[in-house]
């Protein structure tokens, strides 16, 4: 089992003839992701350099492919506006990878996407992959182990990205597996949050535990803590990456930024623990906080 | 992106609030002048900088005569201003902004942000004007009132009615302050403002609503579309290696500790300096250099870390994914023959092309270089050579 996305999720890539999209549309071929297809105006009826179809529009996409999962690379001026437009075409998951997207957009298109019931991943996100099944995003796709007989497997949730990284792979040099890593985006205004997808994995019958990757800025964690508590029986390690960041500065991620008091790491760190939460007090014991709670050797 | 004062007035003034008349001067001359043209009894001769603490540092002062703006005018353009958020060192002030002195009965706080949890703009206003919005939410947080914008309405007009008469305004005044409300709305969601406020908004002894201090940031990732907004940036307010930094499409900032860092992604980034903490150092640097760095990119990267005097040692940490560790080992090899490495260097790499990056980095046998297993490994190494 996994959430959101398996082998059989069709998946068209908004910006697939760009140095990105092409880039990592053929990376997640490779992976065996199924992509059916991108969406270029301009470019429609031609076909990309794997030999994908070319879509003037959204809407043509979905009619032609099936496609049911959109994969946006285009630039941060025009991300909303392909994220909006995924949604009007029916897509049901949206994954927005592009940086550097407006706030305000984002306020705009997660309202849109919410009104037609679409959900969001992103965006500044690496995107999300079920390991064997379907990579949607810019993760490397080998560090990450698929669940197998009596693997013990666990499902991620996110905030950064090379730091996901890093976590999968020292659960995967432990023999933990992984249903579903989801990157959920460094940004302030953005899709899915911790909360939906803890429920998600607290309903997987094949998620064992759950990582969850925070930082500073906002209270996301916080609410979070308070969801696990009174929602989630599986266990959860955390981790929150910016402990020792300066106040008003803006860490790489537009969200990342200690405000008015708020979006601490020991305020997060503290409303976690007292979840019963355990948190790896460093970034390089996740994999082994994870593996004593699951009991791997 | 951050604005000063002067120019926030600005574009209250241009969307129709109140505001006191204003001149802005970069001599001690020109305020002279100035206070000349005002022709006020009484005037605040203010400093321009974005850091906060003005007041206790002495520059904003309260002037009767020309003799005097004059001297705190040259005093201010003169002496750096130290103050709790500028570091030791302190700011040099290069505009002065100069207003005549209002009577004020009341004050109030008006101000808009992104509510991260609700996903959209708020307006926050109080009673409690003229001092920190975040000391009167953690002393008082009834006294905050609150209205949550549809991003495709704005502001509308029975939410400017409640937060009007929770100010407890009412007649002329109520008018005036709604008016300056919408106006503030309108100038944050056309601007891609982060954070637009007018602190205090004050009730003067003869009941006129003003202006008269404002703050106003702008969303980065919205400049490609304001480039009226654009051009207010001010370099000098900057860090010169964060503005080199930003050029060569790199995240840094700069830190008080002596260990640089040099590593892929904003989280890990910050992982890496609090694993450096958590081992006994402290980093002098927060450096993401992307996913898609090239080996110029990281060569620079190199030479901003080791221009920072207060290096004694440099931990690279590089997860490749999209970034690729070949790159970074030969971004290595280039800046140690261009840069030159006069203090330690501790690599850990690990991902996409990692055993080539090894094999590079074996071959090229750099002295300086300490090869680390993990990011335990790095971090005890890094802390230990310091």
């Amino acid at each position: 089992m996994s959430i959101l996305v398996d082998r059989t999720t069709r998946v068209i890539c908004h910006g697939i003839t760009g140095n990105a999209g092409a880039f990592h549309t053929a990376q997640c071929l490779e992976y065996g992701t199924q992509i059916v297809g991108g969406v270029v105006p301009g470019k429609g009826g031609t076909k990309s350099e794997h030999g994908l179809p070319v879509f003037n529009s959204a809407f043509d996409a979905v009619r032609e492919t099936g496609a049911n999962c959109s994969m946006v690379f285009v630039p941060a001026a025009f991300a909303a506006d392909s994220a909006m437009e995924a949604a009007a075409a029916g897509i049901r998951l949206v994954v927005l990878i592009t940086e550097g997207v407006p706030t305000l957009d984002m306020v705009r298109c997660r309202k849109y996407l919410d009104e037609r019931g679409t959900q969001l991943i992103g965006p500044n996100c690496p995107g999300i992959i079920t390991p064997g099944q379907a990579k949607i995003g810019i993760m490397p796709g080998y560090i990450h182990k698929p669940p197998a007989a009596g693997t013990k497997n666990i499902g991620l949730i996110s905030r950064s990205g090379t730091l996901t990284y890093e976590a999968v792979w020292q659960c995967t040099t432990r023999g933990i597996a992984q249903t579903t890593c989801v990157g959920i985006g460094g940004d302030p205004v953005k899709g899915l949050n911790f909360i939906e997808l803890l429920a998600m994995f607290e309903k997987d019958a094949e998620t064992h535990a759950i990582i969850l990757i925070g930082e500073i800025g906002g209270t996301d964690e916080e609410a979070a803590a308070a969801y696990i508590r009174a929602n989630v029986r599986k266990p959860v390690v955390a981790f929150i990456a910016g402990q020792t960041a300066p106040p008003g500065k803006r860490m790489g991620h537009a969200g990342a930024i200690i405000s008015g008091g708020e979006g601490t790491a020991a305020s997060k760190i503290a409303a976690l623990k007292e979840a019963g939460i355990h948190v790896a007090t460093s970034p390089a014991e996740i994999g082994s906080t994870m593996a004593k709670v699951l009991s791997v050797a | 992106m951050k604005v000063h004062e002067y120019q926030a007035r600005q574009l209250l003034q241009a969307a129709g609030v109140p505001v006191p008349k204003f001149r802005v001067v970069s001599s001690a001359s020109e305020a002279r002048t100035a206070f000349a043209e005002l022709n006020e009894p009484e005037v605040v001769v203010k400093a321009q900088v974005h850091a906060g603490g003005r007041g206790k540092a002495g520059y904003v002062v309260l002037c009767r005569d020309a003799s005097d703006v004059e001297r705190n005018a040259e005093r201010m353009l003169r002496e750096p201003m130290v103050s709790k958020q500028t570091g030791p060192s302190g700011v040099k002030v290069k505009k002065l902004l100069i207003a005549p002195a209002v009577q004020i009965a009341r004050e109030f706080y008006i101000g808009m942000v992104i509510d991260r949890a609700r996903r959209c703009p708020v307006m926050m206003v109080s009673r409690e004007g003229g001092v920190e919005i975040e000391e009167v939410a953690a002393k008082n947080p009834s006294a905050i009132v609150k209205e949550w914008l549809d991003p495709h309405l704005g502001l509308l007009p029975f939410q400017v009615r409640r937060l009007v008469s929770a100010l407890g305004l009412a007649d002329a005044a109520a008018h005036a302050a709604g008016r300056t409300m919408t106006a503030l709305a309108k100038i944050f969601v056309e601007k891609d403002c982060s954070l637009a406020e007018i602190n205090p908004l004050v009730q003067t002894r003869s009941g006129e609503i003003l202006a008269i201090d404002a703050k106003i940031s702008f969303d980065d990732n919205a400049l490609f579309r304001h480039p009226d907004v654009e051009a207010m940036f001010d370099p000098a307010e900057e860090n010169p290696n964060e503005l080199r930094a930003k050029a060569a499409n790199l995240s840094y900032i700069a830190l008080d500790g002596n260990i640089g860092c040099l590593v892929n992604g904003a989280g890990l980034a910050m992982s890496t300096m609090d694993i450096i903490k958590l081992h006994g150092g402290t980093p002098a640097n927060f450096l993401d250099v992307g996913g898609s760095v090239t080996t110029a990119g990281a060569v620079e990267a190199f030479r901003i870390i080791l221009s920072d005097g207060k290096v004694r040692g440099v931990l690279v940490n590089i997860f490749g994914g999209i970034a690729k560790c070949d790159v970074i080992a030969e971004a290595l090899i280039t800046a140690a023959r261009e840069v030159g490495f006069k203090v330690p260097v501790v690599v850990r790499l690990e991902g996409t092309n990692v055993d080539k990056a090894r094999q590079m980095l074996k071959d090229a046998a750099i002295p300086q270089l300490v090869a680390a297993t993990d990011l335990t490994d790095a971090a005890k190494k890094v802390c230990a050579a310091v």
